[in-house]
């Protein structure tokens, strides 16, 4: 009964969804409108999934490959950069003295603002969508990574310390084991951040999805493209995120985390 | 396994309360514990005994006095002298064989693995080597922090109200086992409990000591042979003294 109704209510609300919008876009209700119909969108992947001629993959996949590459290195800058400092930042009561009124200043800054930045600092489509990202993503990182580590009760460094641990040992073997639930979490909604802001980066750039939007409206005005290109959007953010999901049941993870039913 | 005379000298401390005024913690503690004793810190709550375990622990330091150990003066954590907390003291992200090998990195694989073996063993822990914490019962949970603790070899344990948040069965037995396992091993331990009959059935002596600021009251004797048990009249005896140092009656 639970399985049945886990794949029959998503579906017919779906399906009902669809019903609704077709009528709707296809002007049933009296008003005409410039929404596509499901139908149409389906029709607009024909073109894009077209492969040009003298080219390998589909123009959708070109595209897609561009924008995953860019989330994948920006992030994974964002990730390395932002988990040791994040580390330190929290560790060291000086270093946050220091240096935690600059985080605070920075972090609120829309990733998009910098999009001019990295327009004069880089002149490739790619570093420049890639800081972006980068940006996007680190300060979330840094500033949970830094939280966590200020969490972390107080008995397991004494633990550590009793036990003679000091510098680098002591982060590898109590400070980073014990923030990580709490790290991984942040992770996941950094690699959503990323994502959104990939598709904005790349709207003033040459490829990838958010260019395939904005260059639909150039082809004159071609919802069914832009509509489309969100819901592929949208399912690859989705992927992301259940990928993601699945590093939150390891083990070294999975214990902070409070035991569902 | 060695055991530290620890000696501790007119130590006093006090903390700066919200609004800036000064509460004094403890307020000018001397007494001595000789090498493999076990002594009880009994008192209320609020009484500095956990202040002062700290301050003993390294973990804190005095605002005065003096502490030795065997001596020499103490500077900090050592893991000669080791903390068992009340909760929490073991790494959730560690299984129960990855906690008690926590402290020996210093030693080779096989060292290791031996007295992982053997401490496993000797608190009862077999069949959960590969548990994480939050798999195991609060007893087993101390259980797995004792082996920890004891893993090591250390000259001194200092526990922390060990058992304060176990229920009172569990309670009872790991106190039995606490002790078989002093009888045996005769490391020096400091142990802080505000139970009555836990004092009693483990300690040497007992040092009472009263609230705000912390003072020690008095330092009670135990002179009774272990395996110790309710209801003797020398256990009364001391039991109603002890009472009495309290502040409370002896009827409920």
């Amino acid at each position: 009964m639970k399985r049945f109704e886990r794949v029959l209510l998503p579906f017919s609300a779906a399906t009902g969804l669809i019903v609704l919008w077709s009528f709707w876009a296809s002007g049933g209700s009296g008003a005409a409108t410039d929404f596509p119909t499901p139908l149409e969108i389906l029709r607009g992947y024909r073109h894009l999934l077209e492969t040009a001629p003298g080219e390998h993959s589909p123009r959708l996949v070109q595209h897609v490959v561009a924008s995953l590459f860019r989330t994948t290195f920006g992030f994974l800058a964002a990730v390395l950069l932002g988990i040791p400092v994040g580390l330190w930042l929290g560790w060291s009561a000086r270093a946050h003295m220091a240096w935690d009124w600059l985080v605070q200043m920075l972090r609120p800054i829309s990733a998009i603002a910098w999009i001019p930045i990295a327009i004069m600092v880089f002149h490739g489509d790619e570093l420049r969508s890639v800081m972006v990202i980068f940006i996007a993503a680190f300060f979330p990182i840094l500033v949970s990574t830094s939280a966590a580590v200020r969490s972390i009760p107080t008995m397991y460094i004494r633990a550590a310390r009793n036990f003679g641990l000091r510098g680098l040992p002591m982060m590898q073997r109590v400070v980073l084991p014990a923030a990580l639930p709490q790290i991984v979490l942040y992770l996941r909604i950094s690699a959503a951040i990323s994502w959104i802001v990939v598709v904005a980066a790349e709207m003033v750039g040459q490829n990838g999805l958010g260019w395939l939007i904005t260059d639909a409206r150039y082809q004159g005005a071609r919802t069914d493209l832009v509509v489309g290109t969100m819901i592929v959007i949208g399912l690859i953010g989705w992927g992301i995120d259940v990928l993601l999901r699945r590093l939150e049941k390891h083990p070294r993870v999975s214990w902070g985390y409070p035991q569902r039913g | 396994m060695g055991n530290s005379r620890l000696e501790v000298h007119g130590v006093s401390k006090s903390f700066v309360q919200r609004g800036g005024a000064l509460l004094d913690v403890l307020s000018n503690i001397d007494f001595t514990i000789e090498a493999g004793e076990f002594v009880c810190l009994l008192g209320p709550s609020g009484c500095g005994k956990s202040t002062l375990l700290s301050i003993l622990g390294g973990f804190e330091t005095a605002d005065a006095g003096r502490i030795s150990i065997d001596g020499e003066p103490l500077c900090g954590p050592d893991p000669r002298r080791v903390f068992v907390f009340q909760e929490y003291g073991i790494f959730p992200w560690l299984s129960v064989n990855e906690n008690i090998e926590f402290g020996l990195h210093r030693l080779n694989t096989d060292e290791r693995r031996r007295r992982v073996a053997h401490w496993v063993g000797a608190t009862g822990l077999g069949g959960f080597e590969n548990a994480l914490p939050a798999e195991l019962s609060g007893g087993m949970r101390q259980r797995v922090a004792l082996a920890r603790s004891l893993a090591v070899e250390p000259d001194v344990l200092f526990m922390d109200e060990p058992l304060g948040a176990l229920d009172s069965l569990t309670r009872q037995k790991m106190r039995s086992e606490i002790s078989a396992l002093w009888q045996r091993l005769r490391p020096t331990v400091l142990f802080v409990t505000h139970d009555v009959d836990e004092a009693l059935l483990l300690a040497d002596r007992i040092v009472v000591m009263t609230a705000r600021p912390g003072r020690i009251q008095e330092i009670v004797s135990v002179p009774i042979a272990h395996p110790r048990r309710f209801g003797e009249p020398e256990y009364v005896a001391i039991k109603r003294r002890l009472y009495r140092l309290l502040g409370l009656g002896d009827e409920v």
